[in-house]
């Protein structure tokens, strides 16, 4: 076993561990911030596989905004500081059976694939990623038609949001 | 070297616990904690297949991860305005208790 191989599983583990307090925690603000470990965990995962624009994305962009906007929507949707009641519902068996059915089923799909247990090629000598990534984001011949989408989908997403949130009793 | 599978994997269980965390936890907010843990699923699984391809210069893997990141986004910003909308109406985030269309 290799170092890269050791670094992997512990960071693995360590996101795995967290995303099962995410859905388990009790108190939702514990939830929120195992979240913002669980993604920094995925953001680890990124550098491992050299995508370094990506990893910083994933810690500035879900991080620094997501994570942050959840422990607001939680503080502002307390009825009191405490949760009350059971967090999960009745038929959580349900849910597990069905999750652990999708993971094994997307495992043994995975497995009868031939390039399943593929090793990846070094990176050639003198590979930009950044430059590589911010032209086939804007040139017409690539993605410049998918990020424009994007970018008019989040502002009208923000301005919808801003609509739903706002109050209209308090002026 | 680490192989594809093992990041695979990896991507597969994180979608199976947020799945499991959309289909059991009671409070709206933490319904969408899930669906976040299930789009970080899609996007390992979309920068893996990027770095083990062998058209890496194309970079499609890296500009779908960025749009799901846009896309996360927006469906968080909607989801918590909805959930806050919500909350001042009916006072209540769990979503067992929103059955006004229930008769």
């Amino acid at each position: 076993m290799t170092g890269a191989q050791i670094i992997f599983l512990v960071v693995a583990l360590f996101t795995l561990g967290s995303a099962l307090m995410v859905v388990t925690s009790r108190n939702l603000v514990h939830a929120a911030l195992w979240l913002v470990s669980t993604l920094f965990g995925v953001a680890v995962i990124y550098a491992l596989l050299n995508a370094n624009f990506i990893a910083v994305v994933q810690v500035v962009v879900y991080i620094g905004a997501i994570a942050i906007l959840f422990i607001f929507a939680v503080m502002l949707t307390r009825r009191d500081m405490r949760d009350t009641g059971p967090q999960m519902n009745k038929s959580w068996w349900a849910g597990a059976l069905v999750a652990v059915l999708t993971f094994a089923g997307l495992a043994s799909l995975l497995s009868g694939w031939s390039g399943f247990s593929k090793t990846a090629a070094d990176l050639p000598a003198g590979f930009d990623a950044i430059s590589l990534l911010g032209e086939a984001l804007v040139s017409p011949e690539a993605y410049v038609l998918p990020f424009e989408v994007a970018s008019v989908l989040l502002l009208a997403a923000l301005v919808g949001a801003v609509y739903v949130a706002f109050n209209p009793s308090k002026k | 070297m680490v192989p594809l599978s093992w990041y695979l994997l990896l991507a597969a269980a994180l979608f199976g616990i947020g799945l499991f965390g959309v289909l059991v936890r009671r409070n709206a907010i933490a319904i969408l904690l899930g669906i976040e843990l299930m789009l970080n699923a899609v996007n390992i699984n979309l920068v893996s297949f990027w770095r083990y391809s062998d058209t890496l210069t194309t970079m499609s893997g890296q500009v779908f991860s960025i749009i799901v990141f846009a896309v996360a986004a927006a469906e968080v910003s909607v989801g918590l305005a909805l959930v806050i909308s919500v909350y001042r109406r009916r006072n209540t985030v769990i979503a067992d208790e929103l059955d006004m269309l229930k008769f």
